[in-house]
């Protein structure tokens, strides 16, 4: 405790800003996941592998389509990668859906969390025999470089890491409002509740089930673009991340969007704040809660008892 | 879509007739006796054969969960590389023997088995994977940061010693003897523990859970009794790796490595007895092919896992069996 107590202002704020940034990551991603699992019963193993081809589409948008097609100037930049790279992530999604996971909800949900993976080895091997295991540095944008100055606080912060933040707060709150408070978030809710009843009312759910992956995969690419700035884009990105993803979704439970919002951002700082109080720790501490969690309220934080 | 009902099992023990007793005597007999003559022949390393059996070991303890318990657990390379790291720690650095080296190697990792079996059996279904998986992961960190694993390098030319101060290890022909009798010994004892009352619990709560919890089976302490054995062979086949290749890795750990052993049992066949040495077998002169491919041995592992579970879900042994049962035992 000493050493969170003797710390200045500024590399608290700082450990706390990271920490949020992983959060965001965390949110993003176990929010996609908990919408995945609630409409197709799939745990998405390559959650995490498509969050790296979020990653790589921006990477490759910006350094390497124009040579590609002939125009060495041409680049997608930041902001349309921000959207176009998600979606292209989503598109090959909803293929995959359709040709193959469609086959597995019937079954067992341990078959698709095992297809799943099997797709994200894939994906993985495929990335990393074309641009190898070393990562890609991508530039942050022009208008978010440089650092921002809170004087009442006495810190400074850089403009990139509070637009991650920022931007995907907005998403993820986005995302909720959607969920719990429109028309199509509430056939959403009906889906998982009851998908044969919401059939007999006429809603195409085959079309919900698709375009409900294809979000929670568009929300795994967004992440991808946003982190292509702070970490390096490389194949191996989305594997170790989704199995933290996996305990946040654990401890949460995947009953409540918000609750998952929440959970993310939660063990994002105290994860962050680990950093500060003992280093060695601060890579299992998530672990350790979800243990801990386990042991004395096995449904997790926002989870009902199945 | 419809909601899979309550634990809708994995397609396990292939339907129609079972081998007649004295056929399935007279295939483990001839099986054991090629195993027994391979080091009169020369055309395959006895190495190679040796890490099959020791992979084959950890897919048949790891098909004893999943295939009879209907446990998906992706962490079992936390067993498996404890063990591999405990047993490398006391034949090097403390110089114990290698008898000595497997038995406190299975005791570790029946020790993490029970910790994280206790954990891991408070959730059901896709969380109970969730969950064995982040606590491997756990490990693999706690692996990376002590410095008695060593860290990248592992823990090297840890010597194979004498065994029980008769044999000595570092000739390949008694070394793969040893290992074959612990696969053997290994294997009977699942074999065992399926054909027991045991077992047959076990697969009344992988079928139908509540039913068997209605029956008045205390369906935890079967859960983790079974979790506990499946951690102890998979540490066996840890330990014996670990003296047969005189190394402890950072791979022993990985996540890879859970996942590796799920893909033998899936290809060999969940919840048949001789599947998991069938995908074993498979994966590992797959991988060996491979090893000059780079990274196109992830994505060959990688599509055969989505081939397997959209293709054939009862894998190469569940799927062949029934042909052959059909021709030895023609319809009346």
């Amino acid at each position: 405790m000493n050493a969170l107590l003797s710390m200045s202002p500024q590399s608290m704020a700082a450990q706390l800003l990271i920490g949020l940034i992983n959060g965001s990551f965390y949110a993003l991603l176990s929010l996609g996941l908990a919408i995945i699992f609630g409409l197709l019963n799939i745990i998405n193993f390559a959650h995490g592998a498509l969050y790296m081809l979020g990653a790589f589409v921006a990477w490759i948008g910006l350094t390497q389509v124009g040579p590609w097609i002939g125009i060495p100037d041409f680049a997608l930049n930041y902001w349309v990668a921000l959207i176009v790279a998600p979606l292209v992530v989503a598109a090959f999604s909803v293929l995959i859906e359709r040709t193959m996971l469609r086959r597995l909800y019937q079954l067992d949900h341990l078959y698709g969390l095992l297809f799943t993976f099997g797709l994200a080895l894939v994906l993985e091997g495929l990335f990393t025999h074309w641009y190898g295991a070393a990562g890609q540095s991508y530039n942050v944008p022009a208008a978010l470089t440089g650092p921002v100055r809170i004087e009442a606080l006495g810190i400074v912060l850089p403009k990139y890491r509070l637009w991650v933040v920022v931007a995907s707060l907005v998403v993820c709150f986005g995302t909720w409002w959607t969920i719990e408070r429109t028309k199509l978030g509430a056939y959403l809710r009906a889906g998982t509740e009851n998908p044969k009843l919401l059939k007999a009312f006429g809603v195409n759910v085959p079309l919900m089930i698709m375009l409900t992956y294809a979000y929670g995969v568009f929300l795994a690419g967004f992440a991808g673009v946003l982190a292509a700035p702070i970490f390096q884009v490389s194949p191996l990105m989305g594997s170790n991340l989704i199995i933290v993803v996996f305990a946040v979704v654990v401890i949460g439970g995947m009953g409540s969007i918000g609750g998952s919002i929440l959970t993310g951002l939660g063990l994002g700082l105290i994860e962050g704040l680990s950093k500060v109080v003992y280093p060695e720790a601060s890579a299992v501490v998530i672990f350790v809660i979800m243990a801990i969690v386990l042991m004395i309220k096995p449904a997790g934080l926002f989870g009902k008892e199945a | 879509m419809t909601v899979p009902t309550l634990s809708a099992p994995l397609q396990a023990a292939p339907p129609g007739p079972r081998f007649t007793p004295r056929a399935t005597t007279v295939l483990y007999a001839v099986l054991l006796a090629l195993a027994l003559l391979m080091p009169l022949q020369n055309a395959i390393y006895l190495v190679f054969l040796m890490k099959i059996l020791c992979f084959a070991l950890f897919a048949c303890a790891f098909n004893l969960l999943l295939g009879y318990a209907g446990l998906l657990s992706f962490g079992h390379a936390a067993f498996f590389g404890s063990a591999a790291y405990a047993t490398a720690h006391v034949c090097k650095a403390l110089g114990y023997g290698p008898a000595t080296g497997i038995l406190i190697g299975v005791a570790v990792s029946t020790a993490i088995g029970f910790v994280i079996g206790c954990i891991a059996i408070r959730r059901q279904g896709i969380y109970f994977a969730m969950v064995t998986l982040a606590l491997a992961q756990l490990l693999y960190f706690v692996a990376i940061q002590i410095p008695l694993t060593g860290g990248e390098d592992g823990i090297q030319n840890v010597p194979r010693g004498v065994l029980f101060g008769l044999v000595d290890l570092s000739n390949d022909t008694a070394m793969y003897y040893v290992v074959l009798a612990v696969f053997v010994g290994g294997f009977a004892l699942v074999n065992r523990t399926i054909h027991s009352p045991f077992g047959a619990v076990l697969q009344a709560i992988r079928e139908n859970e509540p039913r068997a919890v209605s029956l008045g089976y205390d369906v935890n302490r079967f859960k983790l009794l079974v979790f506990v054995l499946s951690a102890a062979l998979s540490g066996l086949a840890g330990s014996t790796k670990a003296v047969v290749f005189q190394l402890a890795s950072l791979a022993d750990v990985h996540w890879h490595g859970s996942g590796e052993v799920v893909l033998m049992t899936l290809l060999g066949g969940v919840g048949t007895v001789l599947g998991p040495v069938v995908g074993a077998t498979v994966v590992v002169v797959l991988q060996t092919l491979l090893a000059s491919a780079g990274s196109w041995a992830t994505v060959v592992v990688g599509l055969v896992f989505m081939t397997c579970v959209l293709l054939f879900r009862r894998g190469l042994v569940g799927e062949l069996a029934p042909l052959f049962r059909r021709k030895a035992r023609p319809r009346r």
